[in-house]
């Protein structure tokens, strides 16, 4: 195996690359810095949050307060707008110098892009989209959890020798702690030279869509395929509610609604109060998605359907009718509390 | 553009997901009964490749890594339209994790002699973390783009790619080579000719290369060129905690006892009917 560029017994602290839009740390780097704080009290380690970009003085500030030990600016003006060559460039010249034990990232776009190119950079192992993360007993190894084929297997994966140990976790795995640092914590700036040739790609335009980020939902109803393509029933019924429409990914691949709000493995998982799922079978690659959530609510007229071990309460029944029913219900009792 | 473009299609056969049964004792994957089937993001990006043949000319090449039988799935690629088809086949390319299945579908880009572009899907559906065309370009040291809805080669040596972000779309300008993921679900894949099918062997028989094949130190490859191993497996133990009450009544009943439910969830104390 090609060599590492620096072994475990040259490595330490823990680091979290903050990845920041519009001047605000995105969410899943806030729920990370919570997990990341419990991991460095168990190993003794401190904890970083990795901010990177051009005019990061405010971003800085914000994430100083966050419950971390130390941030780590790395600015220059070519790492915005944001690309994964010129990122991992810096990142890497970063990483290299102060040699971190663990690098964690959210599975964002831009973090897979980053955390896929840097993983080769520092030839080292990378465990994406954990759905959780722990440390191994007695060796103290960062663990990811990832689920295999259909999410009825997890697997516990760790990298030995290569460092840093990189894990990449979805919006929505962990919870934001909200911890809060009383003094601000010092903020340390890597200096890095990021030439041209290091930012090949241009970006001529970013536009932003005004849909909703349903792993923040506090409420859903999700579509399954018993929906029947009678999306305007779910809707409604979400809109007396004051919730947000998820599908699973049968629900998407009949065309029904848009891939955004894909629940599940290779959709997003949430952690809402509320979830009312309608019309779904509970498939694992789905069910690992509302794990999370408070009271569930399910439908389907098969009582067979593993769905029902999900579920706080359970309705064996065409869905339809049920559906109408509340709806008119919470209709007629006027608006929901939010 | 005048130029035509070469386009390296990298492939994966899968176990279809919903024929693979788990054996929740032994911890294990049975995938015996599974039918196989080329991944289905990765059907996007062989479309994508076509269609840009048919607009710029040029050729599509296929690439995969995987056992001998993955031949008869790259046929089906050559039926669609694609011009030649390379298999990676060797226990050597075995128990690889991403940093070594990147290195090992990089090296044979380079031995097939490199291309304008490397499609990838945007992931796969057993690995589903989408890590593997990031790795590819930055073992080539080349620019990439992922999640694209569109490319266009307008211009001598650029593709223009709108890619989707976190919540958006965003327009690059990659300079070629670039290696671009596809976003599953973009177009509608062709049909295969079945002549074609029929003389795939003809048109274009498949390149079975092995590790010796590759320029690759075959302590970078497979399971040894690996950093990443398997510490521990349990099964998913996902809504233990749930209460499975199961409703009686009528509909109405069902949807009052709903409501009740979740108004006193939600804190709210409900009049009594």
């Amino acid at each position: 195996m090609p060599e590492s560029l620096y072994g475990p017994g040259e490595a330490s602290g823990i680091w979290v690359f903050l990845e920041h839009e519009d001047g605000e740390i995105v969410p899943v780097s806030r729920e990370l810095l919570g997990k990341a704080r419990e991991l460095a009290g168990r190993s003794e380690s401190s904890l970083t949050g990795l901010v990177m970009g051009n005019d990061v003085e405010d971003v800085a500030a914000k994430a100083s307060r966050l419950d971390l030990d130390r941030v780590l600016t790395v600015p220059h003006p070519r790492l915005e707008p944001f690309t994964a060559e010129a990122n991992s460039f810096a990142a890497a010249a970063a990483i290299r110098a102060q040699r971190p034990d663990v690098l964690l990232m959210g599975a964002t776009p831009y973090g897979r892009d980053l955390a896929g190119r840097l993983a080769v950079m520092l030839q080292t192992g990378l465990t994406a989209d954990c759905t959780d993360l722990d440390l191994e007993p007695d060796s103290g190894l960062l663990l990811g959890e990832v689920s295999g084929f259909g999410g009825d297997i997890l697997a516990m994966i760790k990298c030995e020798r290569r460092r840093p140990q990189m894990a990449t976790v979805r919006p929505g795995v962990f919870a934001e702690t909200g911890h809060r640092r009383a003094a601000p914590a010092p903020i340390d700036t890597f200096a890095v030279d990021v030439p041209a040739q290091a930012v090949p790609v241009r970006v001529l335009a970013r536009r932003k869509h005004h849909g909703v980020d349903i792993s923040r939902a506090g409420r859903l109803v999700i579509a399954g395929r018993g929906v029947q393509g009678e999306m305007s029933l779910v809707e409604s019924l979400a809109r007396v509610l004051d919730a947000e429409v998820g599908a699973t990914r049968v629900a998407v691949d009949e065309g029904w609604i848009g891939r955004d709000r894909q629940i599940g493995q290779t959709g997003i998982v949430v952690r809402p109060g509320l979830a009312i799922v309608c019309g779904a079978s509970g498939a694992t690659q789905f069910t690992v998605g509302i794990d999370k959530a408070g009271l569930v609510v399910a439908l389907n007229q098969d009582p067979e359907a593993p769905i029902f071990e999900q579920a706080d309460l359970c309705v064996v029944e065409d869905l339809f009718p049920v559906v109408r029913a509340l709806l008119a219900r919470f209709e007629s009792e006027g608006a929901m509390p939010s | 553009m005048s130029r035509p473009l070469h386009t390296v299609v990298c492939l994966k056969v899968v176990p279809k997901s919903e024929e693979v049964q788990v054996d929740r004792e032994s911890m294990t994957l049975d995938r015996t009964k599974a039918r196989s089937e080329i991944n289905p993001p990765d059907m996007n990006a062989l479309e994508m490749a076509l269609s840009l043949k048919d607009c710029y000319g040029g050729r599509v090449s296929l690439l995969s890594m995987g056992p001998p039988f993955v031949a008869a799935y790259l046929r089906m690629g050559i039926a669609m339209g694609a011009d030649d088809a390379y298999l990676l086949s060797d226990r050597a390319f075995g128990g690889a994790d991403t940093l070594a299945t990147s290195l090992t579908l990089a090296s044979a880009v380079r031995k097939i002699g490199g291309s304008d572009l490397v499609l990838c899907g945007e992931e796969s559906s057993d690995g589903a973390t989408a890590q593997v065309p990031p790795g590819i370009a930055a073992w080539l040291n080349i620019p990439q783009a992922t999640y694209a809805l569109s490319i266009a080669v307008e211009e001598e040596g650029f593709a223009f790619v709108t890619r989707e972000i976190q919540g958006g779309e965003e327009d690059l300008a990659v300079p070629l080579p670039a290696v671009v993921s596809v976003k599953v679900g973009v177009n509608e894949p062709r049909f295969m000719d079945i002549d074609r099918l029929h003389n795939a062997d003809q048109l274009s028989p498949v390149s079975v290369w092995t590790a010796a094949d590759l320029d690759v130190d075959p302590g970078a490859i497979g399971i040894g060129g690996s950093p990443t191993t398997v510490a521990g497996l349990r099964t998913a133990t996902t809504g233990g905690g749930r209460r499975r009450q199961v409703l009686s009544g009528t509909p109405d009943e069902k949807a009052a006892l709903i409501y009740e439910e979740i108004m006193r969830y939600l804190g709210v104390t409900t009049p009594a009917t």
